[in-house]
């Protein structure tokens, strides 16, 4: 019975690990908690909810999903960094979260607050080992988030771009001394998180079979605490966050009920954040949040 | 005075008071997104003495305001250590832990909500946040303010001139964090019930943003801000998503063209006619 409960949670955590990704990448480069990327990981997940109950196939609602997620992040970076870069450092911050305001209410009002019910184009498909179940879409979701962080893995360490990313990671002024265009390397930072989260929202939407309008919240709080406690700015260290906060989840809700979990989950972050602030693999894959 | 005007001003007086709860750590360089713990923990703490130990309402609004001061200085020891974006993480982790505690309490109805049966009527609530006001524009004539302003402006300046930087920080945020919970103890006695459900992240976000959006360089800002969160939706009646909508609209607009917030203090001495030095554009 543990071992499944381990298996559940090492699920559930490959959707946070892709979460945390998209806030770990932003915090690491442009030292921004981002707060609309909940609302892409809504629209991730209701798109592919919308495309798959107008009957398109799947391949086509990943596709719409993901690019939507995407197109949206851009928008975001237009008015939450391009506008008021230096405008004092709360700023960002606060118009990403109206940015998740409206792409929240956008959706209610487009399609209501109801619980919408994910119809999976492919039965479940599920294999026994050892006597735990482990369900194939979730360990593809997992498949797909290590492999997602290990391109923006290469992406980083070999390409222009990514040594762009790095430098400004480490000090955009200086970078723009050195040539790097960073008005043009920062889009690509939004892009890859809304490719990122809404990738995840798709995830979740066939793992689990629902989409609200409110779908992101939960998630991307989670999110947040996987970034912290596989340290922030750490690509890798996100994924790894994120598998121990689905880990805890699962098991408190097997031991102490599921009202308890926010106590454990938020519980750990805090002791986190006091007891070793750079995480458990440490900030710096990409550079370190420096605030 | 009708029965509408009379809860929508209510609601105003509460939302003025948490204004101010959240702008006095904001002013200290603080992003406290755990406001909401602390408008529970005043709600609940003072619910509890008028339900079981049958305080009068407003005694018991000022105790849970000492006990959501009290729990603010206490976690303020922890919290300011870190900075930045890890102090508003902490305070959200903060706030989520309390949440989370509440809803488990069964003694006052963990997740089935807490009804209250004493009443606080407008009167009394006006008076509070008028109070709160005053309080707050005389704080930030003394020294204490002065001080809490030049930390906002620079924290490393402020530090150099010696400024005690703990001591402003915890107290800035104690005193946010009691405010909070006067705020929660009055709803609770006015609304009759309370459910922790209500007091997540998300309530906290909000609070900050209309604080934000009225503008903190000023004491006048959280009662704009708190005033447009206020009665924009009700100037908008009709459909709540959209009015959350034109809210995050307005939020992005007025971020994009008054960044410093919708009060800045160029603009208060510009209104009063006082000389203008640019010094803090």
């Amino acid at each position: 019975m543990l071992e499944q409960q381990l298996v559940n949670g090492v699920m559930l955590g490959s959707v946070y690990a892709l979460v945390a990704v998209a806030f770990t990448f932003t915090i690491g480069v442009l030292n921004f908690l981002n707060f609309s990327l909940p609302g892409l990981f809504m629209v991730g997940g209701m798109l592919t909810w919308f495309a798959l109950k107008a009957g398109v196939p799947w391949p086509v609602a990943l596709l719409l999903a993901v690019a939507c997620g995407g197109l949206l992040s851009l928008l975001v970076e237009r008015f939450t960094w391009r506008l008021m870069h230096g405008a004092g450092h709360f700023v960002p911050l606060v118009t990403s979260m109206a940015f998740l305001i409206l792409f929240e209410n956008l959706v209610l009002i487009a399609w209501g607050s109801d619980l919408q019910r994910v119809p999976v184009p492919f039965d479940s498909v599920s294999f026994h080992l050892g006597g735990v179940v482990v369900a194939v879409p979730q360990l593809i979701g997992l498949a797909c988030a290590v492999a997602a962080v290990w391109c923006l893995d290469r992406v980083l360490k070999h390409t222009r771009v990514g040594r762009g990313l790095r430098t400004i990671a480490e000090d955009a002024e200086t970078a723009t001394l050195l040539g790097v265009g960073v008005s043009s390397v920062v889009p690509i930072v939004f892009l890859i998180g809304g490719l990122f989260t809404a990738l995840a929202g798709f995830l979740f939407a066939l793992n689990y079979q629902q989409a609200s309008p409110f779908m992101g919240e939960e998630v991307a709080l989670k999110g947040i605490s996987a970034m912290v406690v596989g340290g922030m700015g750490n690509i890798w260290g996100a994924i790894l966050g994120g598998l121990v906060i689905g880990v805890v989840e699962t098991f408190s809700i097997h031991w102490f009920g599921a009202r308890a979990v926010d106590v454990w989950v938020y519980g750990l972050l805090f002791a986190i954040l006091f007891f070793r602030p750079s995480g458990l693999l440490g900030g710096g894959a990409i550079g370190q949040a420096r605030m | 005075m009708s029965g509408y005007l009379e809860g929508v001003l209510v609601l105003l007086a509460i939302n003025v008071i948490l204004a101010y709860g959240a702008f006095l750590p904001i002013v200290a360089g603080q992003l406290n997104l755990g406001v909401a713990a602390f408008v529970a923990i005043g709600a609940y703490c003072a619910a509890w003495l008028s339900n079981t130990w049958g305080w009068h309402p407003l005694a018991a609004a000022f105790a849970a305001t000492l006990a959501a001061g009290l729990f603010g200085w206490l976690v303020a020891f922890p919290i300011l250590r870190t900075r930045g974006i890890y102090l508003a993480l902490a305070t959200f982790a903060f706030g989520q832990v309390v949440q989370g505690v509440i809803l488990n309490l069964n003694v006052v109805g963990g997740a089935s909500g807490y009804p209250v049966q004493a009443h606080v009527g407008f009167t009394a609530i006006a008076c509070a946040a008028v109070l709160v006001f005053v309080l707050v524009f005389l704080l930030f004539q003394t020294r204490f303010g002065i001080s809490v302003t030049a930390v906002s402006d620079d924290e490393r300046a402020a530090d150099l001139m010696g400024l005690p930087m703990r001591g402003l920080q915890s107290a800035a945020f104690t005193l946010g964090a009691g405010l909070a919970g006067l705020a929660g103890a009055l709803y609770a006695h006015h609304f009759n019930y309370i459910e922790v459900q209500n007091y997540g992240a998300l309530f906290s976000i909000y609070v900050v943003l209309y604080v934000l959006l009225g503008g903190t360089q000023t004491v006048y800002g959280p009662i704009l801000g708190a005033a447009v969160f206020t009665l924009l939706p009700e100037l908008l009646r009709g459909s709540a998503a959209w009015r959350y909508v034109i809210f995050a609209l307005l939020i992005i607009a007025i971020m994009s063209l008054r960044p410093k917030g919708l009060v800045t203090g160029e603009l208060v001495r510009r209104l009063l006619g006082w000389r203008t030095t640019g010094a803090r554009a």
